[in-house]
């Protein structure tokens, strides 16, 4: 399993449409892409799942990738939430 | 004659019958179902007919009022095909033996409810998003079409709040206002408005038994007239006649392009300030962005922009502009523009003080910021750079220095970047009579006419007392315009003007004679400007 985090600078948060990218993105990696808040957790191919996490801007937030390509995958997820969530 | 006050989120008049809209309560029935698997592949055939409408809604709001207010359709589809969703629908056909409408409406409850407890405000709504799909699978599973809205005479509608699906929906040919007592400036009943150039009100607590009436809205002073009294309505169907004779020349001109009788293209392109005049400049159909002032970005802010900050701003307006030209103007502020974190000192003169390009090639760290910032965006859509306060050809040349440190920088760390037209502003007198010089160092030169008229003149525009002094087609302004273009073409720079005088009618005849390329105006010149150019021999 291969984590990373990183701090939600849209300004209000990962609300629908961040969190609509995020799903687009996270759709396109074979391995199980889980998202962290605190003590909660979402699957981050599920638009719902994200969205009520209720991650507000500022938010520091976990993500977890698994699968044989898990590698590569978090890295370009990274690559992705840096410049765009 | 009664009037309502809300808040105008679009200007302009309309007259017309008001129409409310009222959300009709779906009435779903639990009704007992025997075959589970039959129920289940009714849902699934819903499920993808639905996807096909918000497929649909997409493209239709795309062209109407582009990417960002299209998204929602998109983040609805995802939701349609939210596993937990979807589970739960089914789950509940297969455990409680229910019809899938039932299913659906129960589902939508649980999900809303969860966004409902939210401790957030923008969270809340988005119970709405989710009514707003499950309400469509109902329809789609009931075989009813939503109920579209459909008039024959000029309608005001008047609602509580209206949906993405509702307003992309909408016959719009004759509605003429929007007015909703809910909503903010960045609801779609606001985008729907702007986009569709008519005049919005929100936050306006109506009563109910003004449906059907006649009205006035005033986008201007916010207001809605109800059963206008004779003569006030007289008044405000000449304002409307104006304001349509407006809005005609609008139309006539959009998409068609800016080219004289005799074939010669003019760019004509938009001034902005910010990522808030966007939206005009798409409507008033802008070939580009010929000045992009990008102090905004300084102004602000308490503490300097970073890069990030300013690279999400440029990159944004890069793709909304998809392609088209987008200059940027580096950093132009001085004494005379207050930023406190800047620690300016004061001075006496600021118009010819420490200002501008001066303190960006004093101060390397913010200019390198902002390119840096500049550049990776212009791996995203057409980038120029253009430059203020420029009088030597050393300045110029000690800015593609930096330009090239900022570039090596990039490729080294593996950052992609773009083409990127470099340009300056030609604002001085010394510019100007070095201006044949200046062309061999950059693509093009942008005149910026305010401060080359009062560097010229050797006056203040604003000291009123030197008004009759004023003039601002002096002859020695029209012949420098003439110098720049003669020279700039000679060294192959294009040339255009972004100070006001680009925008004065009367004198678009003379400067595209004078071999003018490029002209950047305030957005709601582009159209009138279009058509002096269009009628050109």
């Amino acid at each position: 399993m291969v984590k990373f985090t990183f701090t939600v600078k849209d300004e209000v948060g990962l609300h629908a449409r961040p969190a609509g990218l995020l799903v687009k993105e996270a759709a396109k990696c074979s391995s199980k892409v889980t998202i962290r808040k605190g003590d909660k957790t979402g699957d981050a191919k599920r638009i719902f799942n994200i969205m009520g996490l209720a991650i507000k801007c500022g938010e520091e937030v976990e993500m977890m990738v698994e699968g044989d390509k898990e590698q590569e995958e978090a890295a370009a997820l990274e690559a992705f939430v840096t410049e765009n969530i | 004659m009664k009037v309502y006050h809300g808040k105008a989120v679009f200007h302009g008049i309309a007259i017309g019958q008001i129409q409310i809209l009222k959300k009709e309560e779906k009435n779903v029935f639990r009704s007992h179902i025997d075959n589970v698997e039959q129920e289940i592949t009714r849902m699934e055939r819903a499920v993808s007919e639905t996807e096909e409408q918000l497929k649909k809604l997409y493209d239709k709001a795309l062209l109407e009022v582009g990417e960002s207010g299209a998204a929602i359709f998109e983040v609805h589809q995802m939701m349609l095909q939210d596993q937990d969703y979807q589970e739960s629908i089914l789950n509940i056909i297969r455990t409680q033996q229910v019809n899938a409408e039932y299913a659906v409406a129960v589902t939508a409850d649980n999900f809303a409810n969860m966004f409902a407890m939210m401790d957030d405000a923008y969270m809340k709504e988005r119970a709405a998003d989710v009514k707003d799909i499950s309400e469509r699978l109902i329809s789609v599973l009931s075989q009813e079409d939503k109920e579209e809205v459909q008039t024959d005479m000029p309608t005001i509608i008047v609602a509580e709040d209206l949906s993405p699906s509702e307003t992309v929906q909408m016959d719009k040919s004759k509605v003429r206002s929007f007015v909703t007592r809910y909503g903010s400036s960045n609801s779609h009943t606001a985008i729907l408005a702007r986009t569709m150039n008519v005049p919005a009100l929100i936050g306006l607590a109506y009563d109910e038994d003004i449906d059907g009436m006649t009205a006035v809205v005033d986008g201007f002073k916010g207001e809605l007239i109800v059963d206008p009294d004779p003569e006030v309505l007289a008044e405000y169907e000449k304002k409307a006649a104006q304001e349509e004779e407006k809005r005609q020349l609008l139309q006539e001109l959009k998409g068609k392009e800016t080219v004289t009788l005799g074939g010669k293209e003019i760019r004509l392109y938009a001034n902005i300030g910010g990522i808030s005049d966007l939206q005009s400049v798409m409507q008033n159909d802008a070939a580009g962005i010929g000045l992009f002032r990008s102090e905004f970005l300084y102004l602000e802010k308490e503490d300097y922009p970073t890069e990030d900050e300013q690279f999400k701003v440029y990159r944004s307006v890069a793709e909304t502009m998809a392609g088209k030209k987008v200059i940027i103007r580096t950093l132009d502020i001085g004494a005379d523009k207050q930023i406190d974190y800047f620690k300016l000192e004061r001075e006496d003169n600021p118009a010819m003080g420490y200002r501008a390009i001066r303190i960006c090639l004093t101060r390397i760290d913010i200019f390198k910021t902002q390119l840096r910032a500049l550049y990776r965006a212009s791996a995203y859509g057409n980038i120029g750079i253009m430059f203020p306060m420029i009088i030597s050809v050393r300045e110029v040349k000690r800015i593609k220095e930096i330009v090239e440190e900022v570039k090596k920088e990039l490729t080294d760390n593996g950052i992609a970047y773009g083409e990127v037209e470099l340009g300056i502003m030609i604002e001085t007198p010394a510019a100007v009579m070095i201006s044949r010089q200046l062309a061999e160092e950059v693509d093009f030169f942008s005149i910026g006419t305010n401060d080359l008229t009062q560097y010229t003149l050797a006056i203040d525009r604003q000291n009123a007392k030197l008004d009759d002094f004023y003039d601002a087609h002096h002859p020695a302004i029209l012949n420098m315009i003439q110098m720049v273009i003669e020279n700039g073409h000679k060294g192959g720079a294009w040339v255009g003007i972004c100070g006001e005088l680009g925008a004065d009618l009367e004198l678009t005849d003379q400067f595209i004679e004078m071999g003018i390329d490029e002209l950047s105006v305030s957005p709601s010149c582009i159209l009138p400007i279009r058509k002096k150019i269009r009628e050109h021999v």
